[in-house]
């Protein structure tokens, strides 16, 4: 059902944009002022140009907040939200977001979704249309341009999703838990899919997730939060070489040793809040210590 | 058997054959709790006093070629589609105003809702005081009955949009105007449909009872046809006094048919400009 393949012939005619976004003393209170409730607390980070990064931290830690700050849904409470060193106050097209659940509008088609950002922006025609068709032929679903979101299997629409985004050349792409609730196996496509379309883009990404596997395999910087209130615990670079495949990932010491990493922070982080996957992880840190103990011999 | 057996094929679809033997078998048991009372001397009770199909459908075939009858539909449809036109074309946008402005919900839908309970048929008889013409009372009678269901109906939907459609809208540059037409109405148009059809049923009971008490409107005719200008809720209520029971037995039929193609029309419209709510 997903075609993991993808045709160069629809890059876009424009230059993708790239931007870099910074997150300085970011803080967010819901709540009365006598009884404030802390769900982001003095965040600061930068998402890097043209890198994708990864934020990673246990579900309901306040990710979703976060990007709502970023794409100015929201307002911080306090500190600032800079796109290239501006700060940023309203939405708009240069910080698009691609929702964990289909955001996709069910009365367009996946054509009239993806030229919807463009003909608000007052583009039409046949510029227009070729673009459209173009960027839908890079996910994969030209021959589903007709059809209506509730026609596509959760797969397609997140891809429908992704070019309805793409097509608007944003500076900075933000995708919240994108793939949450797709089968395992399109999970797995969508993974390598999207890895494909980043490394094609050159474009800046910032991914939020809670799973390990997924982070490693696409990050090039991992940000790993803190649970509810969410803090930035560490960041840790992912220097795994370029194009990736999940089959290369997955067996790769180096990637391995990464999540060891990441894990064993999450794991403290995940015990706070008695979140799923402590015995996961747990077993994970545990037969890698003993198959990487310093002194075992093979 | 055998007919029976065929009938599918024979009409086409399994659904059809389904509708029309399960009519058909209604109709035998009506039959024969009706005539069970001339058979045995003992007379049923309810369904015992009530006309057989059969002498319902002779007088009814009487009435084919009778203008009254016609006439009885073609007023009250008219009537209908004259109050629940004028309940969509001013609840629509009423909603909607109640929906998307702070200030308008909180000055007017209090007041929408203290008038909301009260009972289209309540407002009868200050209906007949306020218009001039009978014809107006039942006409904003039948309006009322439509407009608070559109109406809640419309507030309701277009409350409950998911905030992440407007959020992309306006993150891709979209001006409000582009997000009322392209995403908040489109979101609303499901519930404007339910209303719509919700609202379509309450018309024709409401339309019926008008016509019945304010006894047909300005241009009452001759007894024979059930009245030449009285809509059929006055067809029954002529029927009545005339006592011919099958005449009100026809009437009775003849507002289920009437609503049931209304709903129908409601359904087909609905499926065309909201093509993406169809069961794929």
């Amino acid at each position: 059902m997903v075609e993991a393949t993808i045709t160069r012939a629809g890059t876009m005619n424009e230059k993708s944009a790239s931007g870099e976004l910074e997150v300085r003393d970011v803080s967010k209170f819901y709540g009365t002022d006598r009884y404030p409730k802390t769900v982001v607390d003095n965040c600061s980070f930068i998402v890097k140009r043209s890198k994708l990064t990864v934020m990673i931290g246990p579900s309901g830690s306040g990710k979703s907040t976060i990007v709502r700050l970023l794409a100015s849904f929201e307002q911080p409470s306090t500190g600032v939200v800079l796109l290239d060193g501006k700060k940023v106050t309203k939405p708009d097209r240069d910080r698009l977001v691609v929702f964990q659940e289909s955001a996709l509008y069910p009365w367009m088609t996946t054509y009239e979704n993806v030229v919807f950002g463009p003909k608000a922006q007052g583009r039409q025609g046949e510029p227009l249309a070729e673009a459209a068709r173009g960027v839908i032929d890079r996910v994969g679903l030209s021959q589903f341009q007709k059809s209506y979101p509730n026609q596509l299997s959760g797969g397609m629409q997140r891809r429908a999703e992704l070019a309805r985004a793409l097509i608007n050349n944003p500076a900075i792409m933000i995708l919240d838990e994108p793939f949450r609730g797709l089968d395992a196996m399109t999970k797995g496509l969508m993974q390598e899919y999207y890895a494909q379309l980043f490394e094609n883009s050159q474009s800046t990404h910032l991914f939020v997730t809670t799973d390990i596997d997924e982070a490693i395999f696409l990050a090039d910087r991992l940000l790993i939060m803190s649970n509810f209130p969410l803090r930035l615990r560490q960041v840790i670079d992912v220097d795994l070489p370029r194009p990736r495949r999940l089959a290369d990932v997955v067996t790769s010491d180096a990637a391995n040793q990464l999540k060891m990493t990441a894990l064993s922070i999450l794991h403290e982080e995940a015990l706070k809040s008695f979140a799923v996957g402590n015995q996961m992880a747990d077993h994970f840190i545990e037969s890698y210590k003993q198959r990487y103990r310093p002194d075992a011999s093979d | 058997m055998f007919a029976l057996a065929q009938l599918p094929t024979m009409l086409g679809t399994r659904a059809t054959a389904r509708a029309i033997i399960a009519i058909t078998l209604a109709a035998v048991f009506w039959e024969i709790g009706s005539r069970f009372g001339d058979w045995t001397g003992a007379r049923l009770p309810f369904i015992g006093v009530v006309p057989p199909p059969s002498r319902v459908l002779l007088v009814w075939y009487n009435l084919i070629g009778d203008y009254g009858y016609w006439q009885s539909w073609y007023l009250s449809f008219l009537r209908v589609l004259g109050g629940f036109g004028a309940a969509m074309v001013l609840g629509i946008p009423f909603g909607m105003a109640l929906a998307l402005n702070r200030t308008f919900y909180q000055t007017a839908f209090p007041t929408f809702e203290v008038l909301r309970p009260i009972p289209p048929l309540a407002w009868v008889p200050a209906a007949i005081l306020f218009w001039p013409t009978q014809e107006l009372s039942i006409a904003f009678i039948t309006f009322l009955g439509a407009f608070y269901t559109i109406v809640i109906n419309v507030v309701g939907g277009a409350r409950s949009i998911d905030a992440r459609y407007i959020q992309s809208a306006n993150a891709m540059g979209a001006s409000r105007w582009t997000v009322f037409r392209r995403v908040v109405l489109p979101s609303t148009l499901p519930s404007i449909i339910v209303g719509a059809s919700v609202g379509m049923g309450v018309t024709w009971e409401v339309v019926v009872a008008a016509e019945m008490i304010s006894g047909g409107g300005s241009s009452m005719g001759s007894g024979t046809g059930g009245g030449t200008g009285g809509g059929l809720g006055f067809f029954i209520w002529n029927s009545y006094t005339g006592g011919s029971y099958e005449q009100i037995i026809v009437g009775m039929i003849s507002i289920g048919i009437a609503g049931y193609i209304s709903s129908s029309a409601i359904r087909a419209l609905g499926d065309r400009i909201a093509p993406w709510l169809k069961p794929r």
